[in-house]
């Protein structure tokens, strides 16, 4: 059952992330529909390795807030469809899907060789719920917090600022 | 589950290589962004299946750092496509050719 | 009949009993809105169709089941088809997690009433509404209007910025109840009604962000400015017609009888009854759900009273009443909860 969960969130997240960097989709806010269906895909692999707090921040924040701020750009901005090159350039034009299809087999190799795991041990009680990350979050990552909270500050005052038509 | 650490890192591994491809492939500024969101995404997916595997909660408390960090990189990131569609009229990465030789 | 069997089959009638009540409660609500705000409005609200014009939600059903259905030339058929159902989903998945009943015993096991008792319960309601604003983009965006485009964009970003309000209201009941299970923060509020956390959790503030917030997010006055009739024809569903626009009525009436489960469930003790009765089992059940039902319903009624009652908001007023006046509001609640939780005083 859980077998079959990972393949049907498999074909869904690297189908629509295919479509978000692929050709085949031209139109920008149909891509950005595609990535929060893939955000969403990947929620549900959150889900499935019992990650549960992370999963629901991945809906709530990622998919429900992030997605919408860009799809909010897109509609403002009216952008158009995207125009592919007249010119072709073959060499960056290869090159590119070349490095990303090396890497991939680089890292699915390094996995494969590196003793990984084949199978998931059981999981403690209570992991992945709000209360294990708390405490962590809490108590070994303080600083890590505080310090993100400045950051989210500082990025709200520079989207701010650089959106702004006259300063 | 019948399904592996290393079948999840897998999938990871590929959206990754995706999410490269994107950045380098696509011509409009929000494709990019949202392919690095991709990427974001791959590393964030890889992140759980070890912090499963492990047994332990801080590869999710880096999950959550990760996310976080991707709210304002959209954010800062978006503002400046808005500055510099004001400024050129469209998202097109290519027209921003100022500093070509 | 072995337990996996059990429990699927008494998901199965949980969902059934609750997604058929909610169909119920919609079309009753827009027999509710059409009386109350004739009443209010000093004119007979519809009388023609049955007694008292309680045949009206069937006879709106069968005319928008028979009506044309128009889409635009120009519209994206794939998404304008989609949008509907997108804005439907989140609205009934939302409603999974509010507990309308006590632990009942049936054929010896015990079975909670509420679809699915989640450890994050909580989050899976503001999850569902965050998803709700997909719907309104597309249909929004797919209808190729300008009017349907504005209408949408408003409309999501008002949502957005209210999702934050209410999500920091919320946190003070978690603060106080220490659990994000519905099912656990109906308990710790048993007993007398001083239990409830709008009084003895010390989260009136709370509550009143929550139920504010919650207007917002249903986007029913005062804040409807995305679908307001003078301002923007219909807003986002300007360019629907038929099932498909009933579809988004109904899907705005289900987030509104959410937003008020998720109010009573939080805030005023969801199926407990405020007094302690010595009954026990299938009575005090029936009871339970009863009260549930009771305070839902005036929660709606409630939904109306407002909205016959204020005019609606600018849409710069509303967004500086999200972002300057609700937020840190609800900020400030949050940290009084959290001083009187840390100093002992409640929770």
């Amino acid at each position: 059952m859980q077998t079959l969960a990972f393949f049907v969130l498999t074909v869904l997240a690297v189908g629509s992330a295919a479509v978000v960097v692929g050709p085949w989709v031209k139109n920008q806010v149909l891509c950005a529909l595609a990535l929060a269906f893939n955000l969403v895909s990947l929620a549900g692999f959150f889900f499935l390795l019992d990650a549960q707090f992370i999963a629901f921040l991945q809906v709530i924040v990622y998919a429900g807030a992030i997605m919408v701020l860009i799809l909010f750009v897109l509609m403002l901005l009216n952008v158009q469809d995207e125009r592919r090159l007249a010119a072709a350039r073959p060499f960056q034009r290869w090159l590119g899907p070349a490095a990303a299809v090396a890497f991939a087999l680089i890292v699915v190799a390094a996995v494969r060789s590196g003793g990984g795991a084949l199978r998931y041990p059981q999981p403690s009680a209570g992991y992945g719920t709000v209360r294990a990350l708390g405490l962590e979050l809490f108590t070994r990552f303080f600083y890590p917090f505080e310090a993100i909270s400045l950051l989210l500050v500082v990025a709200m005052i520079g989207a701010v600022l650089l959106a702004k038509r006259r300063l | 589950m019948a399904f592996g650490p290393q079948s999840v890192l897998a999938v990871s591994a590929v959206l990754f290589a995706l999410g490269v491809l994107g950045v380098l492939l696509r011509r409009g500024a929000i494709l990019i962004l949202m392919s690095v969101e991709i990427m974001l995404n791959a590393a964030n997916l890889a992140f759980v299946s070890f912090a499963r595997q492990h047994d332990h909660a801080e590869g999710q408390i880096y999950v959550f750092f990760v996310i976080t960090l991707a709210a304002a990189e959209a954010a800062v990131g978006l503002a400046i496509v808005i500055a510099l569609f004001r400024l050129r009229g469209s998202t097109d990465v290519d027209e921003l050719s100022l500093l070509k030789w | 009949m072995s337990d996996l069997t059990f429990d699927l089959i008494g998901s199965a009638t949980k969902i059934l009993v609750v997604v058929n009540g909610l169909m119920a409660t919609v079309a009753g609500m827009t027999w509710v809105e059409r009386r109350l705000s004739g009443v209010m409005q000093f004119r007979w609200g519809p009388n023609r169709v049955g007694w008292f014009g309680l045949l009206q939600p069937i006879a709106d059903g069968i005319k928008f089941a028979w009506k044309e259905d128009v889409t635009p030339a120009e519209a994206y058929k794939p998404l304008h088809t989609l949008a509907p159902a997108l804005a439907m989903i989140p609205a009934l998945c939302a409603f999974a997690v509010v507990p309308f009943g006590p632990p009942i015993e049936l054929f010896g096991r015990a079975i909670d009433l509420v679809i699915v008792d989640l450890d994050g319960g909580i989050l899976f309601a503001l999850a569902a509404s965050s998803l709700g604003v997909y719907g309104i983009v597309c249909a929004g965006w797919s209808s190729r209007s300008k009017y349907a485009l504005i209408g949408g964009l408003r409309s999501s970003a008002q949502m957005v910025s209210y999702e934050l309000a209410l999500a920091l209201s919320l946190i003070g009941v978690l603060l106080v109840s220490g659990t994000l299970r519905p099912t656990e923060i109906v308990e710790r509020q048993a007993g007398w009604f001083w239990n409830w956390n709008v009084f003895g959790g010390w989260q009136l503030l709370g509550f009143l962000i929550f139920v504010v917030a919650g207007y917002a997010e249903t986007n029913r006055l005062p804040f409807d400015m995305p679908e307001a009739e003078s301002e923007l024809v219909a807003g986002y569903h300007t360019e629907y017609s038929s099932m498909k626009f009933s579809m988004f009525f109904m899907a705005e009436y289900v987030n509104m009888i959410t937003a008020s489960g998720l109010a009573v469930t939080l805030f005023l003790g969801g199926y407990q009854l405020g007094v302690p009765l010595p009954l026990d089992g299938w009575p005090l059940a029936l009871l339970q759900v009863g009260a549930f039902a009771a305070k839902v319903g005036l929660f709606l009624v409630l939904f109306v009273w407002v909205r016959w009652t204020l005019p609606r908001f600018r849409y710069d007023q509303l967004m500086n009443l999200g972002w300057k006046r609700l937020f840190p509001l609800a900020l400030a609640n949050l940290m009084l909860t959290a001083g009187l939780v840390a100093f002992d005083v409640i929770g």
